[in-house]
């Protein structure tokens, strides 16, 4: 049994602990100190019920840490601690509620969601954010605090779960876990606990722009941008499956945000070759996009696919009515300009959208795009 | 052990022997440029000596406090700044002429045509926890 496999049974124990009346951020610690132990026990001998022998531990750990807890209180207070809260509905879909919740600033959601929900240890979530574990202690135990009065019976609001797994599929760097398949195991996971059309959209989302990882950067790490990738590198599995889990969630004609961001990068997946990509299809889905969000961004993306399916000038054209201090505005007018044929103009655009780039991998790609520019077309 | 921070400058160190901008670097001097930083930190993982590597935007803000309930004032980014500081490294080291040495080989990281920049590092010593047999 891997550890994602025990990862999966996260969700489950710290229910019934929480059910048998174990406060949230007590029962939460108990569970994380029984699967660091089936990590280390479990490769020795499995047990025949893993969800089982989980509870077991971790009902043992919490015992002993609530006797500690209530002798250092009666030493210091005599103060009894107050009965958990117990849920109602399905324990996994109140925790994703819980740890999305609204009070918590998004960096503290995503921390106790891979904590509590993934199951992850505080030095996986460190090192997967680059800040040092005390700082990550602390986010959780903050975020854990902030929660603690919030009932796990209340319904939630399940587009602040999806913006939380949304954010750690987009924003995970390195360390021992691979946080984008992480946010698909989550996701795929609340899929299995609510119906709802936008979860599997972003479902699809993810397995969609995953399916593309391994073409998306070259040997030394730069970047591959989607027309120049090797499309035989791309997981034709989990296009099929993303597709096929998209066209359901379609089905069921309630569109939303996620499942209009899938429809265009199945799009793209679909393409056999750049050049075949259906640019008028994908312009059509970022109107459809733009009726859920009016963000700047989803504008800025428009404009690039108004360029392809209606050529550069009306690309500009879009791009004009734009902010010029948007992110990536100068790297889109820069690749519209070269293709309207003003490589001069585009190498100047790619030097200051350099100087402007957020993450140094897109700092390097389009500083070569500029001197790729000034060596083809030298002053 | 004694932790150097390497620090690189957009502006503000003498200027560099061989000076041209990166933009007008052809791809694959860029690309050599590229795997020679990445080499280097991964040189220095692997001797254990280190400690951290980052790279910063080129603009900034200036901010201060402003009183009594009122919002920070912010200013900046000048573009007239003289001191611009790119990224650094920061080593663990045993003697200071290790971190010279250091210092050396990533000034020789190449640059136009391949030849090395000869780029001025700034190389300070972090002031070191007290040690407990100091006294």
């Amino acid at each position: 049994m891997n550890e994602a496999l025990i990862r999966g049974l996260t969700p489950g124990v710290l229910g019934v602990l929480v059910r048998r009346g174990a406060d949230f951020a007590a029962a939460e610690d108990a569970v994380q100190e029984a699967l660091i132990e089936a990590v280390r026990v479990w490769p020795e001998r499995t047990p025949a019920d893993p969800k089982g022998w989980l509870v077991t531990v971790a009902w043992r750990k919490f015992l002993d840490a609530a006797r500690s807890e209530t002798a250092r209180r009666r030493r210091e207070e005599a103060d009894e601690p107050p009965p958990g809260p117990v849920p109602q509905t399905d324990d996994t879909l109140q925790l994703y509620f819980l740890c999305a919740h609204p009070s918590l600033s998004p960096s503290s959601a995503v921390a106790l969601t891979l904590r509590a929900v993934g199951g992850l240890t505080t030095r996986q979530i460190a090192r997967a954010y680059l800040v040092p574990e005390a700082t990550m202690a602390q986010r959780i135990s903050r975020a854990k605090r902030t929660v603690s009065d919030v009932r796990l019976d209340q319904p939630g609001d399940v587009a602040t779960v999806l913006r939380v797994l949304y954010l750690v599929f987009n924003e995970g760097y390195s360390g021992d876990v691979d946080l984008a398949a992480e946010a698909i195991r989550l996701t795929r996971q609340l899929a299995a606990v609510i119906d709802h059309p936008e979860v599997t959209g972003l479902l699809a989302l993810m397995l969609l722009h995953h399916a593309r990882r391994a073409s998306r950067t070259a040997p030394d790490g730069s970047l591959v941008p989607l027309a120049a990738q090797d499309r035989g590198r791309w997981d034709t599995s989990a296009i099929a499956e993303g597709v096929g889990i998209l066209q359901a969630a379609l089905a069921r004609d309630r569109l939303g945000e996620f499942q209009a961001q899938a429809a265009i990068a199945a799009l793209h997946a679909d393409a056999r070759t750049a050049a075949e990509t259906d640019w008028v299809q994908i312009v059509e889905w970022y109107d459809e996009l733009l009726r859920f969000t009016d963000s700047a961004v989803v504008r800025l993306n428009r404009a690039v696919a108004v360029g392809e399916a209606d050529g550069a000038r009306a690309g500009l054209a879009a791009l004009a009515a734009l902010d010029e201090s948007l992110p990536r505005y100068a790297a889109v007018s820069a690749y519209l300009h070269e293709r309207d044929g003003d490589p001069a103009k585009a190498a100047e655009l790619y030097v200051e959208a350099a100087r402007k780039a957020s993450d140094l991998a897109e700092r390097d790609y389009l500083t070569r795009q500029a001197a790729r520019l000034r060596t083809e077309y030298p002053r | 052990m004694a932790k150097y921070l390497l620090l690189k400058h957009y502006r503000g160190a003498p200027e560099p022997v061989n000076n041209v901008p990166m933009d007008q670097w052809t791809p694959d001097e860029i690309s050599a440029h590229m795997q020679f930083m990445a080499d280097f930190a991964g040189r220095l993982e692997k001797s254990g000596e280190f400690v951290d590597g980052q790279a910063l935007a080129p603009e900034g803000t200036f901010v201060r406090y402003d009183g009594e309930g009122r919002p920070p004032v912010t200013d900046g980014p000048f573009a007239e700044t003289k001191d611009l500081i790119a990224g650094w490294f920061i080593i663990d080291v045993d003697t200071y002429e290790r971190a010279v040495e250091l210092a050396g080989e990533l000034s020789a990281a190449p640059g136009k045509g391949g030849e090395p920049l000869h780029e001025w590092l700034e190389l300070r010593p972090l002031l070191s926890l007290p040690s407990n047999t100091g006294e």
